[in-house]
């Protein structure tokens, strides 16, 4: 968010690349052409985001006041944790948090063990069907969730759904307002598994045989050698499996009736009943983004080639 | 586990292997759970979805569910047309109404029980169009639908070059090793990583009629750009929704085509600057021919994207005003989850995947090794 008034402080502009025998000597005006481009659309880029965090600090009227000048960016005025502290009074915001937290967290542990497994059979063992279940998997890419959410939706709305009611474990009709409605559908990944594959089966098969010679057999090979050396994949579907996981709405939206079981995205619901205080909205707002934020600002690379990775899909 | 050899595959060339007592059963173990997974929550509900679209099925219902066979296909890609012509008196001369206009016959008297035209029962009229003293009617099986079809089909042909050429001109601007730059990526990357639920929101705020945008364009412009209602408003609300798609995932595609720029080997530029190709005939004839298959890649993925718009629709708008942001994926919700019409909104679910599979083959088509 600081991005450009640090890249207009340190002046990059007159010194970098200003080497090299050809070059006249002088602004090049090319180079400071295309920083002032960079810089505009960094702003465009970013200012939706930074009225988003500075208004969550302000009064609704100085929000509105603010609008006309500059002073909309900046935290200025009357700056508080009010709206915070308002907005959670109103809205259970922590229940939410949690709820996202735990849905992603474990959608993401099983993903990672439940696609790396399936990836290392298929990369790495040898059995009959190998083939053509790697071939159904990739066949499955192509359908968009958007198909099946409404049959999936009845499907889960008739399973049996095992509750505990005091000592005695009872059963009830449909799996609607659980965690694990949120979860077991996002577990397997086909592009998870795929990815895992490709990984796998560019490291060295040496590795398994001296493995086997000391006596390991494939469950020890999967958890004591490859997986070891998978971090870089192991990043990627984490990350790939997190984002769309805490970002979700359809889904959420149509399995979640109840506070208790609804994640931050559908939690946003709330301020469409109230009347709407724009301070409070974008605190909520403000708080469910700052942590995929953080995340993003310390694995800026990892991120961006996590969602490059997704490029070669299809 | 026992590691005795048992046989060898030796008719691959260099990729025998020796197969290991109890392999197959260990690999189906391994990769059991994400199999079962897959073909739970994926397989069997894509293929619940063709099953549900043949019949009245519902969410919840006293009544048995029947099979109706092609009924809801019918009732979703059903359109005809039918020419009014101005009505007569029995001397030959045309009726006026008090305004001096033409009358026509009522629609509704060739829709409802006339057992002379069966191919209008039932449908709802969709535009009515002037042709000269005739009426040209559009009819639909389901109006409200194949507005959301066109809608859809719209955004994607306006927001696929948009997005497209502009991620393609941020890849081009950053795709240089100055200083600060990997700081301009990640800016320009951050919407990106945000929810479409939060960004839809944010933008409502600023395309409020006191807004920031209208703020924005107003001071730009020395007050001359008049305030609008973006989203309230039928000619803005869908481009308003497109502008902020635009921005939220364009970023995406910069990066993918960042990638592909840094597989074209720097030899080619070398080799081109020393023909005397200039900027212009470089990107032509070196930097493009190396991008196509990015290219078709990126153009499969945005369209797949924009016909998926969901939740802009459904936390700006909801489908209004007066239709104009109506779309695939919003009906089959508003159909098959809002309604509970689980059998009609799994019919507009199938549509949707066989525009997604059309487009998904073109690209197989345009991408095949020759």
């Amino acid at each position: 968010m600081t991005d450009q008034t640090q890249a207009t402080t340190t002046k990059p502009v007159f010194e970098s690349e200003a080497e090299g025998p050809t070059r006249s000597p002088g602004p090049d005006w090319n180079l400071v052409g295309r920083y002032a481009v960079m810089i505009f659309l960094g702003f465009i880029f970013l200012f939706p985001v930074v009225y988003m965090l500075v208004s969550s600090l302000k009064p609704d009227q100085q929000i509105v006041s603010d609008t006309n000048s500059f002073r909309a960016f900046l935290p200025v005025g009357d700056i508080s944790l009010d709206n915070y502290g308002a907005m959670l009074d109103r809205v259970p915001a922590g229940r939410f948090l949690f709820n996202s937290i735990f849905i992603s967290g474990v959608t993401v542990v099983l993903g990672l063990l439940i696609n790396s497994m399936a990836g290392f059979a298929i990369a790495r063992m040898r059995w009959r069907g190998q083939g053509l279940v790697l071939t159904i998997i990739i066949a499955t890419l192509i359908v968009p969730f958007e198909t099946i959410a409404i049959p999936l939706l009845f499907m889960v709305s008739r399973f049996p759904n095992i509750v505990f009611d005091g000592a005695f474990p009872g059963i009830e009709t449909g799996w609607l307002n659980t965690y694990h409605v949120q979860i077991l559908p996002f577990a397997a990944n086909a592009f998870s598994i795929f990815l895992f594959v490709q990984f796998f089966k560019s490291l060295p098969v040496e590795l398994d045989e001296a493995a086997r010679i000391d006596g390991a057999g494939h469950f020890t090979i999967y958890r004591r050698v490859i997986m070891p050396l998978s971090g870089p994949v192991v990043a990627t579907v984490a990350i790939l499996t997190f984002l769309p996981i805490w970002n979700s709405y359809l889904w959420p939206l149509m399995v979640t009736q109840t506070e208790d079981s609804r994640p931050v995205m559908v939690g946003v619901s709330f301020f469409f009943q109230i009347n709407t205080a724009w301070g409070e909205m974008m605190a909520y707002l403000s708080i469910i983004t700052i942590p995929v934020l953080i995340l993003f600002l310390l694995l800026q690379r990892t991120f961006v080639e996590s969602i490059a990775a997704s490029g070669v899909k299809g | 586990m026992t590691v005795a050899p048992r046989t060898t595959k030796a008719s691959g060339s260099g990729n025998e292997r020796v197969t290991y007592r109890g392999e197959g059963r260990m690999a189906w173990l391994m990769a059991g759970p994400a199999m079962f997974l897959l073909a739970l929550f994926l397989i069997a509900p894509f293929m619940l979805a063709f099953v549900l679209s043949f019949t009245n099925q519902r969410l919840i219902s006293p009544n048995p569910t029947d099979f109706v066979g092609l009924d809801n296909y019918r009732r979703v890609l059903t359109v005809q047309l039918l020419t009014l012509e101005p009505l007569v008196d029995a001397a030959g001369a045309p009726i006026l109404d008090e305004n001096g206009d033409y009358t026509y016959e009522r629609v509704r008297t060739y829709t409802r029980n006339n057992p002379d035209y069966p191919q209008y029962e039932g449908l709802q009229t969709w535009r009515t169009l002037d042709i000269g003293d005739n009426k040209l009617v559009i009819l639909a099986g389901d109006a409200t639908f194949l507005t959301a079809l066109i809608n859809t089909i719209i955004f994607a042909l306006v927001i696929v070059p948009i997005q497209a050429g502009l991620a393609l001109g941020l890849a081009l601007l950053i795709n240089r090793r100055i200083r600060g730059v990997n700081l301009f990526r990640s800016a320009y990357f951050i919407p990106v990583v945000i929810s479409m639920v939060v960004v839809a929101i944010l933008w409502s705020l600023l395309y409020a009629k006191d807004g920031l945008v209208n703020q924005m364009l107003s001071t730009a412009t020395l007050g001359l750009f008049p305030k609008l209602d973006w989203l309230g408003n039928p000619a803005t609300a869908l481009p308003a929704i497109m502008i902020m798609s635009v921005w939220q995932g364009v970023g995406f595609q910069m990066v993918i085509w960042l990638a592909g720029l840094q597989t074209i080997p720097f030899v080619l530029y070398e080799a081109a600057q020393l023909d005397g190709a200039g900027r212009w005939h470089q990107f032509r004839h070196v930097t493009w021919p190396g991008l196509r298959n990015t290219a078709i890649f990126i153009f499969i993925v945005i369209t797949i994207q924009a016909f998926a718009l969901f939740t802009q629709i459904d936390v700006m708008t909801q489908g209004g005003p007066l239709d104009t942001t109506q779309t695939v994926i919003f009906q089959a919700v508003q159909r098959g989850f809002a309604r509970q019409d689980i059998a009609y909104g799994a019919t507009i679910a199938v549509v949707f995947f066989v525009m997604v599979l059309v487009v998904s083959l073109i690209q197989r088509w345009l991408t095949r090794e020759r």
